[in-house]
């Protein structure tokens, strides 16, 4: 039996849906075999991070309304071949969905899957509630910024009263440099204040911009920041030790990742 | 990226502020109660009081109320009766 995931931060725009992506992919490059659910209905996206939008046939939806099963609605993986997507309907109402099937569909997915990946929409609506449904534990993606920390502070709050046990912390689009000048919100601060475990730190990079769009997630690509990020992160979900990047130091860190390769200076 | 005013006025940069903001917000966020929440205690205010009294459990309310420095918990609850037995079934084991 799998494990299911929903990943989730209240606040729209802060990487859930790149998040999921990545951390499918960096499970499934790990052995894992995965299933990525887009549980945003409505606004169906995490196919294009995946670059899989065109093998998209059916959807959630018809897979709630019986038109087909939920095994002949994913999609397989370009690159990977234990990882799977289940996308979500475009043109289709939140309310097409109810948090009791979802719930179903997920306990269904985690007896073949090591993971169930569920992307969260934003908000704290019907959207949220569905997502949350099958979920064992979540992953709250916040940006170091003040309304983004209000908003998974919320989501926290509706998470413990859902009694979702596991819920870990990733702190995306962290600008080291900004923290370095006392201008950003520094890790310790959002922990102390949001009182949760941290899992990853994931620094602001423009690959993520050109990874999505290839459609290839920046956890398979070796020569960047936030794709090292987000594999240590897979590594932490498979109970790894791994220490957190202190990319604060980042300019050495990366000089010292290329002297060991040999590539420039 | 050499801000003197920081250097010689010993100006804190805007995260300090942003932290200090954030926690009297989430102080103030957490405070306030869902109608679910307010809902359940209710629930089992009722539970626990009917043992000794009868209440009238349409009349009963319960909310939050901030003052400057804290906030209270203000709940009214009307009584019809006061049970016979003085609940002392609760004294039987």
């Amino acid at each position: 039996m799998g494990k299911a995931i929903v990943i989730t931060s209240g606040k729209g725009g802060v990487g859930k849906t790149t998040t999921t992506a990545n951390l499918g992919a960096g499970l499934a490059a790990l052995g894992q075999r995965v299933a990525l659910v887009d549980a945003d209905i409505g606004l169906r996206n995490l196919d294009l991070f995946m670059g899989l939008e065109n093998r998209v046939v059916y959807h959630l939806v018809d897979v709630v309304e019986g038109r087909t099963t939920w095994k002949k609605a994913l999609v397989r993986d370009k690159r990977l071949e234990n990882l799977v997507l289940l996308p979500s309907a475009q043109a289709r109402d939140k309310d097409a969905v109810s948090p009791r099937q979802m719930q179903q569909l997920v306990q269904e997915i985690k007896q073949e899957y090591d993971f169930v990946l569920l992307d969260c929409p934003a908000g704290i609506e019907g959207g949220f509630k569905n997502a949350i449904a099958g979920a064992d534990q979540a992953i709250v993606v916040v940006n170091p910024e003040v309304s983004s920390v209000r908003d998974a502070d919320r989501v926290i709050g509706l998470l413990e009263a859902e009694e979702i046990g596991g819920i870990s912390l990733i702190v995306n689009r962290l600008k080291p440099s900004m923290v370095k000048r006392g201008e950003m919100l520094a890790i310790k601060d959002i922990v102390d204040l949001l009182a949760i475990d941290l899992l990853g730190i994931v620094p602001e990079d423009e690959g993520i911009i050109i990874a999505s769009n290839r459609g290839e997630p920046i956890s398979l690509d070796q020569n960047t920041k936030a794709g090292q990020a987000f594999r240590n992160i897979s590594r932490r979900l498979l109970g790894d030790d791994i220490p957190f990047i202190d990319w604060q130091d980042d300019d050495s860190f990366f000089s010292r990742l290329k002297k060991l390769f040999g590539v420039g200076s | 990226m050499f801000d003197l005013r920081r250097l010689f006025g010993g100006q804190k940069g805007s995260k300090t502020r942003a932290k200090e903001r954030l926690q009297l917000i989430l102080v103030h966020d957490r405070s306030s109660l869902s109608p679910e929440l307010i809902d359940l205690i209710k629930s089992r205010i009722i539970d626990v009081l009917s043992e000794f009294v009868e209440i009238d459990e349409k009349g009963l309310a319960v909310e939050l109320e901030h003052s400057e420095e804290a906030a209270a918990l203000i709940t009214n609850i009307p009584i019809k009766a006061v049970r016979r037995n003085g609940g002392m079934r609760s004294a039987r084991n």
